[in-house]
């Protein structure tokens, strides 16, 4: 402290814009950590006044309703943290099947979209319209009202083959349970993965060796189907079918997709491959066409053209706002409230938080569940942006 | 969009919560007073107990319930703002002072009363218990033959918990589908999707009465729970909170007096009855020990009507519910409605 003082005046000025500069952001830190206790004291204060319980012993306390679809094992004796994990579960089932339909059918309708052929280019273009101008909520409660909802009870249910039946219960289908092939059977899965990896080394070695191309695919599949098809005849099936029958009020026995599952899916597929299909589009057109006319040159057909040239190019340009659209329905996934399937917002912020009444600390953990969900796609996506960035040599 | 209100509702109730002061007692009087109307918490429709008509106007017993405390403080019935509510959002609704009174058919429970912030008042303007309304179609007779049953509950509400009860105890299954709002329940149980609906009972003839074709529905004779539904206030208030209980035995005490909103203002003037000149204000200081009018009783039964004429009103004989008096008679006419006396 002793040389500071004698160090010159100017060092400690306020004219010095470095002082200045800490200054600023020394007020800015304190300002938001004070507000930040005074809401946090406040709330505690408020709370404790009311007589209103904090904390988070409620999540061991047994929930005592009965939940629809749970992906775990529930009873209603469980607690709400079970509940809470089921939720959640729920709501990454949603999120990742329709990431993953969402991408193909944004893709394939995407590619449409540039078809010279007339028909499905315009096919394409009036589905691109339609539906990602429509709100998803709707949507939501136009799959769910008025198309699900509208089939036959269960006791008339469209009958697929007596496997599937369709009703307004939901998709019932057979249920697949272990059987005495099953292990075997996995084992000889790992083994055809293990041996199509090996065979797609040799294959590219040899490739690059040689130039003589070798069908990858065709053989691959064929490994994947003569291992595991021989075991199955060795140590039986690996699988036997649980039939789905009716008894009383309902079907029993089998899987079922309830109706809310199905039209809350559908809804976020259809209107999130909207906006795929157009990100996918201006990634295409952002190729050049001297791409295209080089590969076509070269002696490549249209498909290894689309496959090998043009979509790993395109890829850089989709993958940046392809990301938003994945945020998008997962955060979209919260407005099956409307529609009552069991997920974090109705289950958890719903059901939870008014049988505890413990509003700030459902919303603060139903919040910090979507943070984490959407960081985590974030990080994905852009890990996965990294390994596909152009490398420049 | 009901679910983004709901979602938009909790968390601004909880932000509330954050910055808003204490609440004291008398705070609650002092700035309904203030601010001159009392807001009132009620259902997003219910016919029979709160549900808008075609000018817009609240009609139901939970409604009435809080114009007779508008009546009580202001000598004005039509001092009251409502605020539409679904299960969910009700009592961060309250808790978060949006509104005064919540009186919206919520079941006194013990741990809704101690650990949530809210109180009942403890007078209950109607005695109910959960039952099944299913389709004459299924041919079923008792609630015990709803095994494997799909049944459609309004989420957040002690009917979930309820229900799960009595399929556990009686070693039943069912699959429960939870909605919002008690509309949506409907839709789903006209389109199939579930096989019962249930509710309270009172909820069920309601309920009824709004489907396209009431004849198919029958009401189960089963009632599987206690369901005393009474208005709720903000813990931590004694003054506002005695001011709403007691409006209620006010309206108790008026029918079993036989004071009826044509008989009230001569009873007041005229009456031998010392029992009757007290709570008419006509003998002692009753009303301002409440922090109410003098002529509270007066104006209640003048504005609103008794216990009696109000249930008549919204729920008897001569509305499309056609519910009976049954448990929720005076106890004078062999029902549990008993109200401690004004003195």
């Amino acid at each position: 402290m002793q040389n500071q003082i004698g160090a010159p005046k100017q060092k400690l000025s306020f004219s010095d814009p470095k002082v200045r500069a800490w200054l600023f952001q020394i007020i800015t830190i304190v300002a938001v950590i004070s507000l930040g206790w005074y809401l946090f004291d406040n709330t505690q204060t408020n709370l404790q006044h009311r007589g209103i319980t904090s904390g988070f012993d409620f999540l061991e306390r047994s929930a005592g309703f009965g939940i629809a679809q749970h992906l775990i094992d529930y009873t209603e004796s469980d607690s709400y943290a079970r509940v809470f994990v089921i939720g959640l579960l729920n709501t990454l089932l949603v999120t990742v099947i329709g990431v993953v339909l969402a991408t193909l059918l944004g893709f394939i309708i995407g590619v449409a979209r540039l078809s010279p052929n007339w028909m499905i280019n315009k096919l394409a273009t009036v589905y691109v319209e339609v539906f990602r101008n429509i709100p998803p909520l709707l949507q939501i409660l136009f799959w769910y009202f008025a198309v699900f909802l509208t089939m036959p009870g269960p006791r008339n249910s469209h009958n697929f083959g007596d496997t599937f039946f369709v009703s307004s219960r939901g998709l019932n289908m057979p249920a697949a349970l272990a059987a005495d092939g099953f292990w075997p059977f996995m084992v000889s899965m790992v083994v055809a993965i293990v041996a199509i990896v090996l065979m797609a080394r040799w294959a590219n070695k040899r490739f690059e060796a040689t130039g003589v191309p070798f069908h990858k695919f065709w053989v691959g599949l064929a490994l994947l189907v003569v291992i595991p098809a021989l075991c199955a005849l060795i140590f039986g099936a690996p699988l036997r079918w649980e039939m789905p029958r009716l008894q009383g009020f309902n079907f029993v026995d089998g899987w079922v997709l309830i109706p809310e599952l199905l039209a809350l899916t559908l809804a976020l597929t259809v209107y999130t491959a909207a906006f795929i299909a157009e990100i996918v589009r201006s990634g295409i057109m952002s190729v050049s066409h001297g791409q295209t006319e080089a590969a076509r040159s070269l002696g490549l057909r249209p498909g290894p053209t689309l496959r090998k040239v043009i979509i790993p190019q395109a890829l850089r340009v989709i993958i940046p706002p392809l990301t938003s659209q994945y945020l998008n329905l997962a955060k979209n996934s919260s407005l099956a409230a409307g529609i009552g399937y069991p997920e974090m917002v109705s289950l958890f912020a719903g059901t939870v938080l008014n049988q505890t009444g413990q509003a700030i600390e459902v919303i603060a953990i139903t919040m910090s569940v979507y943070l984490a969900i959407s960081i985590s796609i974030s990080l994905l996506m852009n890990w996965y942006n990294k390994r596909i960035a152009l490398i420049e040599r | 969009m009901k679910v983004l209100k709901s979602t938009l509702a909790i968390v601004t109730a909880a932000a509330v919560l954050g910055v808003s002061g204490f609440a004291q007692a008398g705070a609650t009087l002092d700035a309904v007073q203030k601010k001159g109307f009392v807001q009132c918490g009620v259902s997003d429709g219910l016919p029979g107990f709160s549900v808008p008509d075609a000018t817009g106007k609240i009609l139901g017993i939970d409604a009435d319930v809080c114009r007779a405390v508008a009546a009580a403080i202001f000598g004005d019935a039509t001092k009251v703002k409502f605020s539409q509510l679904n299960a969910k959002e009700r009592f961060t609704a309250l808790q978060s002072g949006e509104i005064d009174i919540l009186s919206r058919n919520t079941t006194m429970t013990s741990s809704r009363d101690a650990g949530m912030g809210l109180k009942f008042p403890g007078f209950i303007t109607y005695y109910d218990g959960v039952g099944f309304l299913v389709n004459n179609k299924l041919g079923v007779k008792s609630a015990k033959e709803l095994d494997g049953a799909t049944i459609c509950i309004q989420a957040g509400t002690t009917t979930e918990l309820n229900v799960s009860d009595y399929f556990r105890a009686n070693n039943l299954k069912y699959t429960p589908i939870t909605f919002d709002t008690s509309d949506e329940s409907a839709k789903s149980l006209e389109s199939g999707r579930c096989d019962v609906l249930t509710s309270d009972k009172s909820q069920l003839y309601a309920q009824r009465s709004k489907l396209a074709s009431p004849k198919d529905y029958v009401v189960l004779p089963e009632t599987i729970s206690k369901e005393p539904l009474g208005p709720v206030v903000r813990n931590g208030d004694d003054e506002w909170l005695a001011i709403v209980r007691w409006v209620g035995y006010a309206m108790l005490n008026a029918e079993e007096a036989g004071i009826t909103s044509k008989n009230v203002e001569e009873q007041a003037k005229s009456t031998k009855n010392p029992d009757v000149a007290r709570l008419l204000g006509a003998d002692g200081e009753y009303g301002k020990d409440l922090k109410v009018k003098k002529d509270w009783v007066v104006q209640i039964v003048k504005q609103v009507g008794n216990y009696g004429e109000v249930f008549e009103r919204n729920l008897g004989k001569n509305t499309p519910l056609e519910i009976d008096r049954g448990l929720n008679a005076l106890w004078t006419n062999g029902g549990i409605q008993y109200a401690p006396p004004v003195r």
